[in-house]
């Protein structure tokens, strides 16, 4: 993949470059307006993963939504990582359907099951529409969200729900987990709704009811100066395995 | 061919709670004990500290102190009729792995069933009359009474340090503690944690009433504690950071905080890690144990021999290990004979929600593992169950553990799942929510069993364990009577809205509800009907003793672990009293 290089490029030279990416792009493939570097997500990935997450957590006047708190790098560091490459999961066949309640049966990692359902919903949409999903309005991007959702769609052989769930976690997860992983850029979504984060000395207060807790939030990767620093995603393997 | 070691007086099969405490014990009476433990060592310092701990999405929605699925899982259906397939992801229970097991990663809610648990068949027909409970029903009794077990659950609750407010001392009541308890022989060894807003409104409503709320006993202490292994714990500050997670500040009573620095600084003990058991071996008269066989950490077969195995691998594991070994016969649902993988229940939670405006300031983040309040006046048999028709019960409380935001992010109902009114939503309801508990009993029916899957097999080639499990009409009754119960108090307790809804099937193993699987081992005084007898000794290879909730014969209203460790100082006892004198069998038929 070339993605990188020219990432880098965009990145550097801003958003009053990103029509001239056009040039440099694969041929018929059409110019997204993402500016961050990924190492995972393809040029047609962002291009979706971006307005989606903006539509699923948008912003509003209390503050930044996903795409704002910087979720989509989450995604794609998460997706580029252990956890995209199938950590924890059992993955021995036979592979077989089975009921909802009996959880994900499908043979894809997360990372597959991404590429899969993402490579035909660039397909899909711009055959219906002629233009990605990024150019669609908020009203059509929220339908074709919903009927995603709905299921019904095969996606690459990924129920479009199924997709739209494990997108829709993701989603949460990266609005609201530690900030060290991407996502809840300068703890946004934290100071939203009010969680102090990974500060976690409650003795003195937990008995004076009610108290208004103002204490702004603090990530676990934060140093003496108060800057994050994003981990390159640390594999969830036990503590003790992790050092 | 696999490498032999040197005999062992004893081996442990996990070094999680029972392993720790029964490794304890017998190190104490001068075995020479080996422990065997499949994951990697793990304490306070270095591996819990914080803020690295406090990571929501490596430890609670990574699960990163579990046992790897990749390596080892299950396997679910709900009828025998039905195929079951892998849990490829765990989630609607996470026992743990590596040394001190999942009390590691625990709340640290702490109770003693009642006598009337360990009696349950004896004592329904009794109070309600042979016709009481249905055909398909197994429930039995225990074997054991809660006179019995006092003085285990005793030394337990010290052993941990556990903070509360005993209700009934000597059958004196006692104001301000649990008026159903059994008489215990003395106080807490700690007094209650600090009550939060939540607890406090729920306390309130509660009592308006007419209930009788009390402190939620537990194991996050409200003050330092040094216990009789010479362990020193310190006080809880409410971090939030509790269940999945290890404690940071030595607040938690787990083995690593109680047991651990004792017991490995033991001549007599000699720990391995990295160890995963694949066989208990016996010989050829079937029964007498031999030792057991592991997978070392480098991947090499090894024998250990020993003349005691001691299998404490958490209930379901428990259960595996010895279908893996051909010990004791294995159960079949459709003639109703055999014991192993018999009698499998679990637990059955609701929860409602309620829904203040927002001057109310719940500040959800500000708690521990177990520090709410609750009534017992509908656990077990302290209601009448008569006119219901229904066995079991559960309690109420709010008993709150925690505001992590992936997690726990309320919503009223009619709330859509995502967009901008989902935010709004969210923003306007995290801090001003609190949630109730529903935690109720689990029948044994003939129909829930374990055996091992037939299909899907583990990293080293062996059979998964196959659960045969949904949720039996009994327990939905239950569920929907006590959620009742429960929305009521949330209603006293002047929220906006109260909502919640009651327990229903098909059971789902894609959601969070306990890490309480019990049954499966079963214990009790009758060989057609139990695994091991009531000193949790194998009728059948008398030197193996299995401990674990899976000799619970089913579940009853309370979380299980306080029990447990009364089974365990119980079994412990009587392998050092009785056993070592005249090895052989405990209980004779
Ligand atoms: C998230 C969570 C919260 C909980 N909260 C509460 C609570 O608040 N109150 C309550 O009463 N209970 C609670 N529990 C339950 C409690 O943790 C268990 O009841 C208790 O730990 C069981 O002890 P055990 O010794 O049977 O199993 P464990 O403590 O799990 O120990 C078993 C050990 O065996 C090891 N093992 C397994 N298989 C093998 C093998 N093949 N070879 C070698 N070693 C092996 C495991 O790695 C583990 O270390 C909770 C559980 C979880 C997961």
């Amino acid at each position: 993949m070339d993605t990188i290089s020219r990432r880098s490029f965009l990145k550097a030279a801003g958003a009053a470059a990103a029509g001239l990416a056009t040039a440099c792009d694969r041929a018929s493939r059409p110019v997204t307006a993402s500016r961050t570097q990924y190492s995972w997500l393809n040029v047609d990935e962002a291009g979706f993963i971006e307005p989606a997450i903006a539509r699923l957590v948008p912003a509003d006047e209390s503050g930044p939504g996903a795409l704002e708190a910087n979720v989509a790098v989450y995604i794609d560091l998460q997706l580029a990582g252990a956890w995209g490459a199938g950590e924890r999961l059992y993955r021995s066949g036979p592979w077989q359907q089975g009921k909802p309640t009996q959880g994900y049966q499908l043979p894809f990692t997360p990372a597959e099951l991404f590429r899969n359902s993402m490579r035909a919903i660039t397909d899909d949409v711009r055959k219906t529409n002629q233009v990605s999903f990024a150019k669609l309005t908020a009203a059509d991007q929220d339908a074709y969200l919903k009927a995603l959702e709905g299921g019904g769609k095969d996606l690459g052989g990924v129920p479009s729900n199924i997709f739209f769930q494990s997108l829709l976690e993701m989603t949460i997860e990266g609005f609201f987990s530690d900030p060290a992983y991407g996502g809840n850029k300068d703890m946004a979504a934290w100071k939203q709704i009010g969680f102090p984060g990974a500060y976690a000395n409650y003795y003195d207060l937990v008995d004076k009811h009610g108290i208004e807790f103002r204490r702004p939030p603090m990530s676990l990767a934060q140093d003496a100066s108060g800057t994050i620093h994003i981990h390159v995603e640390p594999p969830a393997q036990s503590a003790a395995k992790g050092r | 061919m696999a490498t032999r070691r040197a005999e062992a007086d004893a081996v442990l099969l996990g070094v999680g709670m029972v392993g720790a405490m029964v490794g304890r014990e017998l190190t104490r009476a001068g075995l020479k004990v080996v422990g065997l433990e499949r994951g990697e060592p793990q304490f306070t310092v270095p591996d819990f500290q914080g803020p690295h701990m406090h990571d929501e999405l490596r430890y609670s929605v990574r699960k990163a102190l579990m046992q790897d699925t990749a390596k080892e899982t299950f396997t679910f259906r709900h009828a025998a009729n039905e195929t079951a397939l892998p849990i490829r992801r765990l989630a609607s229970f996470l026992p743990g792995t590596g040394l001190g097991g999942s009390l590691v990663h625990w709340n640290g809610q702490t109770y003693r069933f009642q006598d009337s648990d360990f009696r349950l068949r004896t004592h329904t027909t009794e109070r309600y009359g042979k016709n009481f409970i249905p055909a398909d029903v197994t429930i039995q009794d225990w074997g054991v009474t809660a006179a019995e077990l006092e003085p285990y659950f005793d030394r337990f609750e010290y052993l941990m340090g556990t903070s509360g407010k005993a209700g009934n001392i000597k059958g004196r009541k006692i104001a301000g503690g649990n008026p159903f308890e059994d008489p215990r022989s003395r106080e807490y060894p700690t007094p209650p944690q600090k009550e939060p807003y939540g607890s406090a409104m729920f306390r309130k409503a509660a009592s308006s009433l007419g209930y009788h709320p009390f402190p939620q006993p537990s194991c996050n202490l409200s003050q330092p504690y040094t216990n009789p292994e010479g362990q020193e714990l310190k006080t809880c500050t409410f971090c939030g950071f509790c269940e999945r997670y290890g404690c940071e500040h030595f607040a938690k009573s787990t083995a690593q905080t109680t047991l651990l620095p004792a017991l490995l600084s033991d001549p007599n003990f000699e720990l391995r890690t990295g160890c995963q058991v694949v066989k208990i071996n016996v010989d050829n008269t079937q029964k007498t144990a031999t030792g057991v066989t592991y997978i070392g950490a480098n991947g090499e077969e090894i024998e250990q021999p020993a003349k005691l195995v001691i299998v404490g691998m958490f209930a379901l594991n428990n259960v595996r290990m010895l279908l893996l070994s051909k010990i004791g016969q294995p159960y079949d649902p459709a003639s109703g004979s055999g014991v192993v993988g018999r009698n499998y229940a679990y637990q059955t939670t609701s929860s409602v929600q309620v829904f203040y405006d927002e001057s109310v300031n719940i500040n959800p983040f500000m708690r521990s593992g177990a520090n709410g309040t609750l009534i017992a006046d509908f656990v077990s048999d302290n209601f009448d169950h008569g006119p219901l028709a229904f066995i079991g019960g559960a309690y109420i409380g709010e008993v709150m553990t925690h505001g992590r935001p992936i997690e726990f992010h309320p919503t009223p109902p009619g709330t859509p799942s995502w967009g901008s009114a989902w935010k709004k939503a969210v923003l306007q309801h995290y801090n001003h929510t609190t949630v109730l508990n529903i935690h109720g009993s689990s029948t044994a029916i003939r129909q829930n069993y374990l055996d091992l899957d037939p299909t899907y097999k583990d990293a080293w080639g062996q059979p998964l364990l196959r659960m045969t499990f949904d949720f039996p009409d009994n327990d939905i009754k239950m569920s929907a009577y006590l959620t009742d119960k429960a929305l009521e108090i949330g209603k006293a307790m002047g929220g906006q809205q109260v909502v919640g809804s009651p327990r229903k099937g098909p059971y789902n193993i894609t959601q969070y509800q306990t890490t309480h699987n019990t049954g499966g081992t079963v214990m009790g005084t009758d060989p057609s009907t139990s695994v091991v007898n009531r000193y949790l000794q194998s009728w059948d290879v008398p030197n193996v003793f299995v401990i674990g909730a899976s000799n619970y014969p089913q579940n009853a209203s309370y979380n299980p672990t306080g029990t447990l460790g009364a089974l365990a100082y119980w079994a412990a006892d009587a392998i050092v009293t009785k056993y070592l004198k005249s090895p052989g069998p405990l209980m004779h038929i």
